[in-house]
């Protein structure tokens, strides 16, 4: 299984990262060495094994339904790169 | 659309925000309405360093609505990521769940134009809210306020089993009136806490396969939701009739020019890359918890309309009525309970002068001014024959207006109906010696002059004599 360079460069874009484009090749040939690592894998019997979804098999611990968070808009908005009215400024999106 | 040559298809995915105080992995509140990002808590904001912690009546809720459209618990159920940037998701991903959701195959029963369908619920997921954008001019950026972030949501996805949009308005109906009765949700529409998605799509009448669908996104009434599928058959129908090839893709519903437009940004971000969440742990859902949960399920709509009929003796559109709410039935069977067993009274009064009176007035029947204790007052009276129908109706207004009983209203206003019929009668022989002109009218055959004398009666007993007595006795009186 063989990832192209237009395969890099689709997913660097889902994942919003920034790669140099003399770099896709290598990024495409390593990635296709991990796919081919699962290939490998997929050929075990794992037919009597139960699949996990987490490696600590172990129940979600579960939280009563109560309001215990206080306002901390300030402290939360000091960090912001810009804010109004209480609400953060980002870039326009438009739909 | 040329009903004999196409089939409609249309499947339904309803978010539906879950009542409960807490945010499903944080605990900030979910009240709404508050100033923008004062809800939001480090979790909510995707802070570096901190973890979710699932809210236990956020499960409870989900497993809830489960019981109740007889679908499938999970006895384990998994968290996954979906992937995607938008700026009213701080950490780059929706936490949901994807290939083992909390509910599985269940059922809704509808109803359109009395013909029973039974639509099939795929699955429901617990998921979070995002925050909102809004877009309003701040200097040509945008605003956004992350109180609704984490908010939870139970997504109810349905089958592609619906063939109309009046079909789909039913079963949406259906379920907005079934999470309310378990009180999972507020269903209040205007404030999101109810949202519906619509995939549609066409195919020639026989064949099998389904055409290529679109995605409404966000339609938020029950009038729209008609509105923007018939909208979006037609756009399909007509695109194909000229060769067209319909596209699958996101539409936004427009409401104020009553279309939908191609959301294309949202295209290529369709790739959520979804994978188990690794903050997360795996839900088990116990059959003692499954069994504990089931003991607190509510009478349901279905159930509750069948009772009223057998119990109360109502017709189905009465008993449609009356149990399309839990509070709306909660007050039927009190106005029952407190005035004696007066079911039939209780039914006329409440589908007539005590829902008309609301409706105009734009209430509904938490904020009724009339209480059941009061209501039952007045149908006490007119069971035992102390006040007229007619007269009735004045006293349901002063009800309405004020905060007397209707017994208090009745002494103050001298209302009590008249049975003394030696004391009608006396009435009645004095308006005959004084109208002796139309007595004559009337016994030559001028049958109409019989409603001024029935006129004249009631206007002299202020509306208080029993309208078929006095017929009854003017007529005999007059005949001579």
């Amino acid at each position: 299984m063989s990832l192209t360079a237009d395969d890099v460069k689709k997913i660097a874009h889902l994942a919003r990262l920034g790669i140099n484009p003399q770099d896709e090749d290598n990024y495409a040939q390593d990635l296709s060495g991990i796919l081919d690592l699962m290939v490998q894998m997929g050929s075990l019997d794992t037919s009597e094994v139960l699949p996990m979804a987490h490696p600590m098999d172990q129940s979600q611990r579960l939280r009563p339904d109560k309001v215990t968070e206080q306002n901390q808009r300030e402290k939360f908005q000091a960090i912001a790169p810009q804010v109004e009215e209480g609400l953060y400024l980002v870039p326009k999106v438009i739909e | 659309m040329d009903n004999q040559k196409w089939e409609v298809v249309i499947g339904l995915e309803i978010h539906t925000q879950l009542a409960t105080q807490s945010k499903i992995f944080s605990g900030a509140s979910t009240a709404y309405g508050a100033e923008p990002n004062i809800q939001a808590c480090a979790v909510d904001l995707g802070l570096p360093g901190v973890l979710p912690v699932l809210n236990e009546e956020a499960v409870r809720m989900a497993v809830k609505f489960g019981l109740a459209i007889e679908a499938e618990i999970a006895p384990y159920s998994v968290f996954a990521r979906k992937n995607y940037f938008y700026p009213d998701l701080p950490k780059g991903y929706q936490i949901s769940q994807f290939e083992l959701p909390i509910v599985g195959k269940g059922y809704l029963d509808i109803e359109v134009d009395g013909v029973k369908k039974r639509i099939g619920v795929t699955r429901a997921h617990l998921e979070e809210d995002a925050g909102k954008s809004l877009h309003e001019d701040f200097h040509g950026l945008t605003g956004i306020d992350l109180n609704r972030a984490g908010t939870p949501l139970l997504e109810i996805v349905s089958e592609p089993d619906m063939r109309s949009a009046k079909e789909a308005v039913a079963y949406m109906r259906q379920l907005h009136e079934l999470v309310r009765y378990l009180e999972i949700c507020d269903g209040n529409m205007q404030e999101g806490s109810f949202r519906c998605d619509a995939n549609v799509s066409v195919r020639p009448k026989g064949q099998k396969e389904f055409g290529t669908r679109a995605e409404i996104k966000n339609i938020n009434s029950f009038k729209f939701v008609e509105k923007a599928i018939n909208h979006e058959i037609e756009r399909q129908v007509d695109l194909i009739d000229a060769g067209g090839r319909v596209v699958q893709e996101t539409r936004l519903y427009d409401a104020n020019k009553d279309e939908t437009r191609s959301m294309r940004s949202k295209e290529e971000a369709n790739d959520y890359r979804y994978f188990p969440d690794p903050d997360l742990l795996p839900v088990f859902i116990s059959e003692a918890l499954k069994a504990q949960i089931k003991a607190t399920l509510p009478e349901l709509p279905g159930a509750k309309k069948q009772r009223f009929i057998e119990q109360y003796g109502q017709d189905d559109e009465s008993a449609t009525t009356l149990t399309s709410s839990r509070e709306l039935a909660d007050f039927y069977e009190q106005v029952v309970q407190l005035s004696a067993g007066e079911a039939k009274l209780a039914t006329n009064w409440m589908t007539g002068d005590v829902l008309g009176a609301l409706n105009k007035a734009g209430l509904d029947i938490s904020h009724c001014p009339v209480s059941p204790e009061r209501l039952s007052g007045l149908i006490k009276r007119i069971a035992d024959n102390t006040i007229s129908g007619k007269i009735a109706k004045q006293v349901f207004d002063k009800l309405w207006n004020g905060t007397a009983t209707a017994d208090e209203i009745i002494e103050q206003e001298g209302l009590v109906q008249i049975t003394d019929m030696g004391a009608i009668e006396a009435i009645i022989d004095t308006i005959i010696a004084n109208n002796q002109g139309q007595v004559e009218q009337f016994r030559s055959g001028k049958d109409k002059v019989f409603g001024f004398f029935v006129g004249q009666v009631m206007k002299e007993t202020q509306g208080k004599a029993n309208p078929a007595e006095v017929n009854k006795m003017l007529m005999a009186k007059l005949k001579g």
